[in-house]
């Protein structure tokens, strides 16, 4: 049984079942909920069997009909890989359940398609060993994302996802020609080739700027956030929970492992840390404040996204005196947020079906008769804001203690500050939970399906809080983070 | 398999399960509600119970899970730790009791119920934590669960006092967590220990601890309502009756009490403390608090406010006994937890009911009404005359221990500050007596609800009466075993002073 499980190629059957599935669902509109879900559960199985894997074999490489490292397609999954995976197949899960109920049959026959297929670009992305198949996948996900976004058809719906796309085209572009620099420079697109052979030349420097611009564009790194808060606050719920949840993970994903990899043992010096940093810094304050000042939920939801990004790149700075803490802060943030904000971004999509309208002011009305979404939206914010117990916590905890024993003052002063601003926009919401108020309004049903996806993932959020251990001993599989080798 | 390491967590479950369970029953089940209650209650007492006599005859009960490597959730039943927790289950079950009755046929009761469960939860596992972290972490579900129980009523006066609450306790959980993670970098420890684990640190560590001791007391101090952190507290009481029992008795308050406790003996240990020199400002601190407290409860009309500054000044006798910094003064502000717990729940009780039966919000409104609510006005009174400190009420006890160890610990000024806070007591609670039981009523009360002959319903009555009647036993049976005192003297060997 045990050898049969390991056997199994999961790697690719987390490719191309979702391919397949969305396949399917073209082909049958009537049965795509069901292949959804199935597909979905099948992911989330084929997760489960890829980690069972990785435990007993260590790192997965796969040669795609065995072509080998510069010409064929490779496949390639560590701790890190694994992670992400994780974080997708349970968004996933949650999204598929959730859509279920959210869409009108009309929509549905071109929502079910489109989300299989990023699906399947998300868990090949985070499964590819080159450069170039990552721009691939990168391209395809930013694709799908932006036909989602448009998915309702609505004015405002189609002027943010043009604005993203716009935004996601030139990130690709600048990506792409990074990609195209250092092949020229250094002959592969082989990450671990790639690795041994950069040396600091132009080329390099060029690639780097170019990677990382495009990057940070697609992950809505402050000041390049400017596409985010539009574009997920008129998608429709579920997909504004898989953009803030998976979508701008996966470009950060790329830059961190193209920085392990290949940038940061050639780039010392603290320039392009030091940048990050003050980026990321940027972010948190500014997210946090436009979250405060927004009078509707979706668009308080989509800056808290921004605000928490910002989390992500303070543990550039911090990496290079405790790397081990830091990083895994990164990757613990990373699976909290996505959990906790594809759970909130589905809490506010059942209140605005259910009271017409997201004007936080007027929720009273709507979260009193919803209260497994309001819970939801609660146990949520506990993890965004970093309380204990939940994952959030976990990841700040880690923040915290990378910075407080490198003596960097300011940044503490900032996590801290980013947890206060984001209780304030938090409970600014929760506060109007318990105001009694007389139900004025036509209200529309909100099926049960919507209500626990919602809560099951921001139960997921708050349970991270006590799977650490387990978790980043999966995460420190293969070494993604290069400790051993820095500290022997 | 070692069932005492799971016992701890058996308390937390017999607390956190009813409480899950009761959010999905529907608000008609009462039955089904209050059995659910009453038998969390119950096993949760009864587990207690017997990790108390297990303790008493060495026992250990410690379960250890991993949370981050290197830094594990550790809940261990210590003597300190099953005080504060027989305190929190004892009176879980009175109030459970009074809450049934105050909250008869009014809406929202599963919501009520769930999150009092919860609430219970998070203060046994404050009084279970064998470590910082733990500690933190179930400081903080506290804060996120009594929210709910604040802004209960749903007023829009309620979701102001809610709002208040939360920007004081996120703002100190900010301040505590910092101080945490800081000391954690230090140490690589944050287990609670007798004596501290800080001893050993060079002193050109000696200015950082100082500060995280300032975090650390700021971020318990929010919730022990020290001043000038105290604003929340009085804003408080427009919660229901029993919640503001229970908070200002258990949960919220003691448990930033018990915080400051475990800092100045678990973490930095007493005489470490003292030699950094913070246990003076400590103290000091504490005295402003205790004077302050009942200088404005002196001028509040408002029943509940005058209590609720009352106990301001009171919650921080526990602060300046462990300021003191002497065996015998600990003792005093370690057992007045659970006096000062017994006491005030008595109060509050009886507030509610002047509340719930006669419609009576203010002291002015008070007139006579020891002839129409004798038992209720009895009990209020032995909880008014214990906060005075008259013996033989529990009060007297505390006040004497911390007269005592001032004096062993030659600081004659703690003296002048409890006579002072005893006379400004007396000031402010025997007008209220003299009110109730000497002035002629003045006719009608302002909404009156019919009880037949009984002075009112018997869930109401019930638990002031037994709460007042074990402060009196606490006082009048001090040196019996088990009595608080004797206990908090077996803590006192056990944990703060072990050779």
């Amino acid at each position: 049984m045990e050898t049969v499980l390991t056997d199994i190629p999961w790697a690719l059957i987390l490719i191309l079942l979702p391919l397949g599935g969305g396949m399917l669902c073209f082909l049958w509109p009537r049965m795509a909920r069901v292949f959804g879900l199935i597909t979905a559960a099948g992911v989330m199985l084929s997760v489960v069997g890829l980690g069972w894997q990785l435990l007993k074999n260590g790192v997965y490489h796969h040669q795609v009909g065995g072509w080998g490292a510069p010409l064929g397609i490779d496949l390639y999954a560590d701790g890190l890989s694994l992670l992400m995976l994780i974080a997708t197949a349970l968004v996933g899960f949650g999204v598929s359940l959730y859509s279920i109920g959210y869409f009108k049959p009309e929509k549905a026959i071109h929502f079910w398609p489109i989300w299989l297929f990023l699906l399947a670009a998300l868990n090949a992305l985070f499964l590819s060993a080159d450069i170039f198949n990552l721009y691939v996948t990168l391209e395809m996900m930013g694709l799908a994302a932006v036909s989602l976004t448009a998915l309702t058809g609505s004015r405002e719906a189609l002027s943010g996802a043009m604005r993203y796309l716009l935004a996601t085209l030139l990130g690709s572009l600048a990506y792409l020609l990074g990609v195209a620099l250092l092949y020229h420079g250094f002959g592969t697109v082989d990450i671990a080739l790639l690795g041994q052979r950069v040396e600091a030349t132009p080329y390099l420097w060029a690639a780097l700027g170019l990677i990382s611009a495009g990057l940070l564009l697609k992950t809505a790194l402050f000041p390049l956030h400017f596409w985010l808060p539009p574009a997920h606050a008129s998608a429709p719920a579920p997909v504004s929970g898989v953009l803030s949840a998976l979508v701008v993970k996966a470009s950060f994903y790329i830059l961190l492992r193209l920085w392990l990899e290949i940038f940061e043992p050639i780039v010392d010096g603290e320039g392009i840390e030091t940048l990050f940093g003050l980026l990321g810094v940027a972010a948190i304050l500014y997210g946090s404040v436009q979250a405060l000042r927004q009078t509707r939920l979706k668009l308080l939801i989509a800056y808290s996204t921004v605000a928490q990004i910002g989390y992500l790149f303070l543990a550039f700075p911090l990496a290079a005196a405790a790397g081990v803490t830091a990083w895994s802060a990164v990757a613990y943030l990373a699976i909290s947020h996505a959990l906790a904000k594809a759970a909130m971004f589905m809490a506010a999509g059942n209140l605005l079906q259910f009271g017409g309208h997201d004007r936080i002011t007027g929720l009273d009305r709507v979260v009193q008769r919803l209260p497994l979404t309001a819970g939801a939206f609660a146990l949520a914010g506990v993890s965004i804001m970093g309380l204990p117990p939940s994952g959030g916590f976990i990841g700040k905890w880690l923040l915290l203690e990378a910075a407080l024993t490198q003596g960097r003052w300011d940044l503490v002063g900032v996590i801290i500050l980013g947890g206060l601003l984001a209780a304030g926009y938090i409970f600014k919401v929760l506060g109007h939970t318990f105001t009694q108020a007389e139900v004025t309004h036509q209200s529309t049903e909100v099926p049960a399906g919507m209500e626990w996806a919602a809560l099951l993932l921001a139960v997921g959020a708050i349970l991270l809080g006590f799977l650490a251990a387990p978790l980043l001993m999966l995460v420190g599989i293969g070494d993604p983070f290069g400790i051993s080798e820095i500290r022997s | 398999m070692n069932w005492n390491a799971w016992l701890p967590l058996l308390v937390i479950v017999s607390s956190l399960l009813p409480g899950l369970i009761i959010f999905s029953l529907a608000e008609q089940s009462v039955r089904l509600r209050t059995m659910l209650n009453l038998a969390g209650a119950l096993t949760s007492l009864a587990l207690i119970g017997w990790m108390l006599w297990g303790v008493y005859h060495g026992q250990h009960y410690e379960l250890r899970l991993a949370l981050l490597p290197g830094l594990d959730l550790v809940l261990r039943a210590g003597p300190l730790a099953l005080f504060f927790a027989t305190l929190s289950s004892v009176l879980w079950l009175i109030t459970t009791i009074y809450a049934i009755g105050y909250l008869e046929e009014s809406p929202h009761r599963s919501r009520f119920f769930g999150f009092f469960s919860l609430c219970v939860t998070a203060t046994i596992g404050v009084a279970l934590s064998g470590n910082l972290i733990t500690f933190l972490l179930f400081y903080e579900m506290l804060t996120l669960t009594t929210y709910p129980l604040m802004v209960h009523r749903g007023t829009e006066e309620a979701r102001r006092a809610g709002q208040t609450y939360l920007t004081y306790a996120v703002f100190g959980g900010a301040l505590l967590l910092l101080g945490t993670v800081w000391l954690y970098t230090l140490t690589g420890t944050l287990e609670f220990t007798p004596q501290g684990f800080l001893a050993d640190l060079g002193v050109e560590h000696h200015p950082a601890l100082i500060t995280i001791f300032a975090l650390l007391i700021a971020g318990f101090g929010v919730k022990a309502a020290l001043v000038p952190l105290h604003g929340w507290l009085p804003q408080a009481m427009v919660a229901p009756a029993p919640v503001s029992a229970l908070l200002h008795a258990v949960a919220v308050v003691k448990a930033g009490a018990f915080g400051i406790v475990r800092i100045v003996y678990d973490v930095f240990g007493v005489e470490f403390a003292s030699e950094l020199g913070v246990t003076g400002p400590l103290a000091w601190l504490a005295a402003i608090t205790i004077i302050y407290g009942s200088l404005r409860a002196l001028s509040q009309d408002d029943l509940k406010r005058r209590l609720a500054f009352s106990t301001v000044s009171q919650v921080s006798y526990i602060t300046l006994g462990v300021a003191i910094a002497g065996p015998i003064a600990t003792i005093g502000g370690v057992v007045h937890l659970m006096h000062q717990g017994l006491m005030k729940i008595t109060l509050f009780f009886c507030a509610g009911n002047l509340a719930e039966t006669l419609g009576i919000h203010k002291v002015s409104e008070m007139d006579g009404v020891g002839r129409r609510m004798p038992w209720t006005m009895a009990a209020f009174t032995v909880g008014a005359f214990g906060m005075i400190g008259a013996p033989p009420i529990a009060g007297f006890i505390s006040k004497w221990y911390l007269g005592l160890g001032a004096l062993d610990a030659g600081q004659i000024w703690v003296i002048y500050v409890l006579v002072g806070s005893s006379l400004l007591n007396a000031t402010y609670f025997l007008p209220i007596l003299h009110r109730a039981w000497f002035r002629e009523p003045s006719g009608s009360w302002p909404e009156e609800r019919d009880f037949g002959r009984k002075e009112t319903a018997w869930m109401l009555l019930l638990p002031p009466v037994l709460t007042a009647l074990m402060a009196v036993g606490a006082g009048v049976l001090a040196s019996a075993p088990f009595s608080p005192l004797e206990w908090v003297r077996f803590i006192a060997q056990r944990e703060f002073y072990q050779p």
